[in-house]
C-alpha cells in the first residue's frame, strides 16, 4: 500500500538547514492501522506532510499503491488527493458556511461528480456517521465529536485508499475522543487503511502498529494488542 | 464551458459572507458614485461656461461704422462713415484667405403681424453666410440663400419665438407675414441658442431690404468669422490689420478710435478656451483620482479577502482543488461583486445627478451629466482593477502549501 524508503527532508530557516527526517523507511500494508507518535519536533506531522502530498521529501522514494510519489505537479498532487486520500484534522477544518452535507460532498465535487449523485453520496455517508438529521446545520451549531464526524464523512466520501488523521482528538475530550476511535477501529475493521498522528498513549494503543519517532528518525515500529475503544465508552 | 457548479460555489461563497461582499462592494460602488458625481458637476460647470458663449461662432469679428472724432486729410471731425456693398467686396479681395464666412448687415425695426396677431421685431438683412456666423439651426424650411440674394426675393426666415408670438393656430412656413406694410413669405424658421432675444429676429436677404428700405447699397455692419485654422495672436494680428487698411481706405486717422471699429471674439475665445483646458485638466485630475481610489480599495480588499480565506482554501486544497479552480473561485467572485455594485454606484450616481440638476442650476452647474461611455469605461477599469487585484492574491493563494495553510489557526 504504502512504501517509503531512505526519506529525508529539511527546512531551511535563514542561512541554517534544518534536518528534519533522516531517513525514513516505512512499509505499511493494506488494513493496517498505524499510530505515528513522537514529541513534537520529532518530524511526525512532516511525515504525515509528505504522505498526504502536502509536502515533498527532499530525498527517497515514496510509492503510495505503486505509484511513485515525486515531482508532482500541483494539479496532479491535487488529483491524487482527491483519489487515494481522505484527511481528518484536528481541528476539523470544516468550511464554516457550507453545511454538513456540503461539506461532505466538497471531495466529490472536486472529482467532478454530478450535484445529484454528489449529495446522494454525501447522504450516504453522514448516515453513517450517524448524522443524518444533522446533515443541514452548520458547522457553527454541531458540538466538537459530531464535527469531527463529518470531517470523517467527508474523508470517506471520496473512498480513498488512506485516511490521514493529525491528531484526530486532539481537541476532544476523553469520552468523545474514544467515540472517534471506536469509529476509526470500525472502518478499520471494514478494511480501511489507517494512519494516525497523535502523542496520547492511549489512542496510540487503540491502533495495531505504533511507530514512534524521535529526532527525525524511527526509534522503535511495533505491533500492539489493539485496545478496543468500545471498551471504554 | 458553462460550469453550474462552479457558479453554485460562488454565488454560496458571496451569500454567506455577506458583511465581506457587502463592504467590498461598497468600496466599488462608493467610488463609481464619487466618479459619476464630481464629473458630473464638473461637465456642468464646463456647459455653463460653453453657454455662456454659444450665441455665436467663437471666431467672430464684427466691424462696425462710426463717425470720426479726428480731422484728417483734408476731412474734418465728425464724417459720418457708411460702408457699402463694395467695402463687403474688398474684404473679401483683400483677406479672402484669412475669412472663413461674411455677411453684411442692414438693420430694420419692423410691426409684424399675422392675422390678429401682432408685434413689433428687429429684421437683420444679410447674407447666406450669417447661418454659420450665427450658428443658426433651421428647425423647418429653409434659410436665405444666393439666389434670395440675387432675385431680391421677399422671403422671411422667423426665430422659433416669432412664429411661437403670432402664429398661434398654424405652421409658419408658407404663409405671408406683413412687416410695416410689405408682404414677405415665410420660408423658414430658424432656432439659436443664443437666448429669447435671438429667437425673435426676422431674416431676410439683404438685396431685398437695400432695394425697398432705401434703394441703396449701404451695410449697416460686417460681420465675419476668421480662418479657424489661424491661432489666436494671428487671429488678433489679423484684426489689427484689418482695422488699418479700412482706416485707410476710408481715410480715417489711425489715433480714431471711432471711425471704423472691429470687436474681435479671439481675445474673449482665447480665455475660453484656456478655461475650458483648466476644467478639462480639473476633470481628469478628479477622474483620474476617484478611479485610483477606487482601484487601491478593491486592491487592499481583495489581499484581506484572500487572506481571510486561506484556511478555506488550504482544505479546498487538502481535499484535492487544483490551483486552476482555486483561482476562479476567488476571481469570479471578485468580479461579480465590482461588477454588480459598480453598476449599483453607476445608477445611484447619475440618479442623484438627475435628482439634483434643478437644484445645482441655481449654482451655475447646467445639465450636470456623465456620458454613459466614460462611467461604463471607468466601471470597467474598475473591474479589470479588480481582477488584476484579485489575480494576484488568488495565484499566490493558490500557491500556499495546503499545510500552511491548515496550520493558521
Amino acid at each position: 500500500m504504502l512504501k517509503i524508503s531512505n526519506l529525508h527532508k529539511s527546512y531551511t530557516i535563514g542561512d541554517s538547514s534544518l534536518h528534519v527526517l533522516k531517513g525514513i523507511n516505512l512499509n505499511i500494508e493494506d488494513g493496517e492501522m498505524v499510530a505515528i507518535m513522537g514529541s513534537s519536533g520529532s518530524g511526525k506531522s512532516t511525515l504525515l506532510n509528505i504522505i498526504g502530498m502536502l509536502d515533498e521529501a527532499d530525498s527517497g522514494d515514496y510509492i503510495l499503491d505503486g505509484l511513485p510519489i515525486k515531482n508532482l505537479t500541483e494539479k496532479k498532487a491535487a488529483v491524487y488527493r482527491n483519489k487515494f486520500l481522505g484527511f481528518i484534522f484536528q481541528s476539523f477544518n470544516l468550511i464554516n458556511y457550507k453545511n454538513a452535507l456540503e461539506n461532505v460532498a466538497l471531495p466529490l465535487y472536486y472529482q467532478g461528480m454530478k450535484r445529484k449523485e454528489r449529495q446522494e453520496k454525501a447522504m450516504f455517508h453522514l448516515e453513517k456517521v450517524g448524522l443524518t438529521n444533522w446533515a443541514h446545520h452548520l458547522p457553527k451549531e454541531l458540538s466538537g465529536g459530531q464535527n469531527q464526524r463529518v470531517a470523517i464523512a467527508r474523508a470517506l466520501a471520496a473512498n480513498p485508499k488512506l485516511l490521514l488523521a493529525d491528531e484526530p482528538t486532539g481537541a476532544l475530550d476523553t469520552t468523545i475522543s474514544y467515540e472517534i476511535m471506536e469509529f476509526l477501529q470500525q472502518l478499520n475493521d471494514e478494511g480501511k487503511t489507517l494512519l494516525i498522528v497523535t502523542h496520547e498513549e492511549d489512542i496510540a494503543n487503540m491502533c495495531k502498529r505504533i511507530v514512534r519517532l524521535r529526532d527525525g528518525v524511527i526509534m522503535e515500529d511495533k505491533f500492539v494488542k489493539q485496545v478496543k475503544a468500545a471498551q471504554h465508552v | 464551458m458553462f460550469d453550474i457548479d462552479l457558479w453554485r460555489e460562488i454565488f454560496q461563497s458571496i451569500n454567506k459572507n455577506r458583511t465581506r461582499s457587502l463592504l467590498s462592494g461598497f468600496t466599488v460602488a462608493f467610488a463609481i458614485l464619487l466618479f459619476a458625481i464630481l464629473f458630473g458637476i464638473t461637465n456642468g460647470l464646463l456647459n455653463t461656461f460653453a453657454e455662456a458663449f454659444k450665441d455665436d461662432a467663437i471666431n467672430n469679428i464684427v466691424i462696425y461704422p462710426g463717425k470720426t472724432t479726428k480731422a484728417y486729410k483734408g476731412l474734418q471731425a465728425g464724417r459720418q462713415i457708411q460702408f457699402k456693398n463694395k467695402d463687403h467686396d474688398y474684404i473679401l479681395d483683400e483677406f479672402g484667405d484669412k475669412v472663413e464666412y461674411l455677411t453684411s448687415r442692414v438693420m430694420k425695426n419692423v410691426n409684424a403681424s399675422f392675422r390678429n396677431e401682432q408685434n413689433s421685431y428687429t429684421i437683420r438683412a444679410i447674407h447666406p453666410d450669417n447661418f454659420f456666423i450665427e450658428q443658426n439651426k433651421v428647425k423647418e424650411g429653409r434659410y436665405i440663400n444666393q439666389r434670395d440674394i440675387n432675385n431680391k426675393t421677399k422671403v422671411v426666415i422667423i426665430g422659433r419665438l416669432v412664429e411661437e408670438d403670432l402664429f398661434t393656430k398654424t405652421k409658419a412656413v408658407g404663409k405671408y407675414l406683413n412687416l410695416s406694410g410689405i408682404q414677405y413669405k415665410v420660408v423658414g424658421v430658424y432656432t439659436d441658442e443664443g437666448g429669447d432675444e435671438e429667437e425673435r429676429m426676422l431674416y431676410i436677404p439683404i438685396s431685398t431690404a437695400q432695394l425697398l428700405y432705401g434703394n441703396n447699397d449701404y451695410v449697416d455692419m460686417m460681420y465675419l468669422t476668421y480662418n479657424p485654422e489661424m491661432d489666436y495672436d494671428k487671429a488678433l494680428a489679423f484684426g489689427v490689420l484689418m482695422e488699418k487698411k479700412l482706416k485707410k481706405r476710408f481715410s480715417i486717422a489711425v489715433t480714431d478710435q471711432r471711425g471704423v471699429r472691429i470687436q474681435n471674439n479671439a481675445q474673449g475665445a482665447k480665455a475660453v478656451n484656456q478655461m475650458s483646458f483648466g476644467l478639462g485638466i480639473i476633470i481628469l485630475v478628479i477622474g483620474f483620482g476617484t478611479l485610483i481610489a477606487g482601484i487601491v480599495g478593491i486592491s487592499n480588499i481583495m489581499i484581506f479577502i484572500v487572506k481571510e480565506r486561506t484556511k478555506e482554501i488550504g482544505i479546498r486544497k487538502a481535499l484535492g482543488a487544483q490551483p486552476r479552480q482555486i483561482i476562479s473561485i476567488i476571481l469570479i467572485e471578485s468580479i461579480i461583486i465590482t461588477a454588480i455594485s459598480g453598476y449599483v454606484g453607476l445608477l445611484v450616481g447619475v440618479g442623484v445627478l438627475e435628482w439634483a440638476t434643478p437644484v445645482l442650476k441655481d449654482y451655475f452647474i447646467k445639465d450636470p451629466g456623465v456620458s454613459n461611455t466614460i462611467v461604463i469605461g471607468a466601471t470597467i477599469t474598475l473591474i479589470l482593477a479588480g481582477t488584476i487585484a484579485g489575480y494576484l492574491p488568488a495565484k499566490r493563494a493558490s500557491r500556499i502549501k495546503p499545510i500552511v495553510a491548515l496550520r493558521n489557526d
